[in-house]
């Protein structure tokens, strides 16, 4: 029970650091926050249940008032803006990830590579262009362009950098892996 | 940086959070309810007076918490006057900023501890599933009081990073970071046994 509670609080802690750190260089000198990295890393390493909880447990943050989205951005406000539809896939995103670690078969690093790009970027970006086309009043297919072309190339680094951290934790700890276990 | 509340004190501040909260609720259906430029022009007019009644360098504040915005408003505003719709693409913006305005002005008069007082007031018919308020105070206290943690060892493991390579620190810093979250974790979760368990 502690566990649970521990690692959920944590990783919620750990989205929002990703998004506090100035962009760091991810892969070559591409500069893209780090924030939807956490949501996949929750999924990939916490499992469905707790990872989908530890995003949930961030947005109650930033709800809070905590100025803890990629920016400084944070308040009841976000929810008000464009990018709400992202915000409220990423806890679905997480789950998506986490039972698919939790069912796949396939080696951990590729596994998570694949499941951070159906979780984070396919199950995500069906929220993300939902709300686009919602609050800007663009169609879906426009917003499904936009979001193709500002958001992708980036999406796709994280997803395979998502994959080679989860098989580093899996190399170095086998049992931390909870998703695994 | 800590949070998005306003040093400066107005009247909104004593003001009861859940009593906030809904009106916030209830003016945001109200804005999507209307559909011209001119009742939401109207609307966000009154926005701005709502913020100038704190005063000019709370009003200021408000104003900066809205220039994350602008990317949006450029790209809606650019897309509607080529789409050949200008009536939609105002409305469509003064919808958007005066939403985002409104809801900074609550976060910005309302402290932290009443926020949380209620959500997890929110929170309580959760409670049979294991989420009980206890729990959740809990989760929320650790995660705010990690986040500085984890941000000094995200520091201190990019220095060791740069102690050992000409090169600039890339994703590899973020396997010991989790890492360090992992162990965290599990020595909270002993700490929190050893003192009679989370409840």
């Amino acid at each position: 029970m502690e566990r649970n509670l521990t690692h959920i609080a944590l990783f919620a802690a750990l989205i929002a650091v990703l998004g506090l750190i100035p962009k760091i260089d991810l892969a070559g000198g591409v500069p893209i926050t780090a924030q939807s990295l956490g949501v996949m890393l929750c999924g990939t390493v916490l499992g469905a249940k707790r990872g989908a909880l530890a995003v949930l447990l961030f947005l109650a943050l930033v709800a809070l008032g905590l100025p803890l989205l990629s920016g400084g951005r944070g308040g009841l406000s976000v929810f008000a803006s464009p990018s709400v539809g992202f915000l409220l896939g990423f806890p679905v995103a997480a789950f998506v990830i986490g039972w698919l670690m939790e069912r796949t078969t396939l080696a951990t690093g590729l596994a998570a590579t694949a499941a951070s790009v159906i979780g984070g970027i396919g199950v995500l970006y069906v929220f993300g262009i939902i709300g686009i086309a919602q609050m800007t009043g663009v169609s879906i297919k426009e917003a499904s362009l936009g979001a193709a072309l500002s958001f992708l190339p980036g999406d796709a680094i994280k997803a395979v950098i998502a994959g080679l951290v989860t098989q580093s934790l899996a190399r170095m700890r086998p049992a931390s892996l909870l998703s695994r276990a | 940086m800590l949070t998005l509340t306003s040093p400066v004190e107005t009247w909104a501040h004593p003001l009861p959070a859940g009593l906030k909260l809904a009106a916030l609720a209830l003016a945001t259906t109200g804005l999507f309810a209307l559909q011209t430029p001119p009742a939401l022009g109207l609307a966000c007019a009154l926005t701005g007076l709502l913020f100038l009644t704190g005063g000019t360098s709370f009003a200021r504040t408000g104003l900066r918490l809205l220039w994350p915005l602008w990317p949006f408003v450029v790209i809606v505003g650019l897309w509607h006057l080529w789409t050949g719709n200008p009536t939609l693409g105002a409305a469509v913006v003064l919808r958007m900023v005066t939403a985002v305005a409104l809801a900074n002005f609550v976060t910005m008069t309302t402290r932290l501890s009443e926020m949380l007082a209620v959500f997890q007031w929110l929170a309580r018919p959760l409670a049979p599933l294991g989420l009980s308020p206890r729990r959740l105070a809990l989760a929320f206290a650790l995660a705010i009081r990690f986040i500085p943690v984890m941000l000094d060892r995200l520091g201190q493991i990019g220095m060791s990073w740069r102690a050992r390579s000409p090169r600039r620190p890339r994703w590899r810093v973020l396997v010991p970071a989790t890492l360090a979250a992992l162990d965290d974790a599990d020595h909270v979760a002993e700490a929190l046994r050893a003192r009679g368990g989370a409840g």
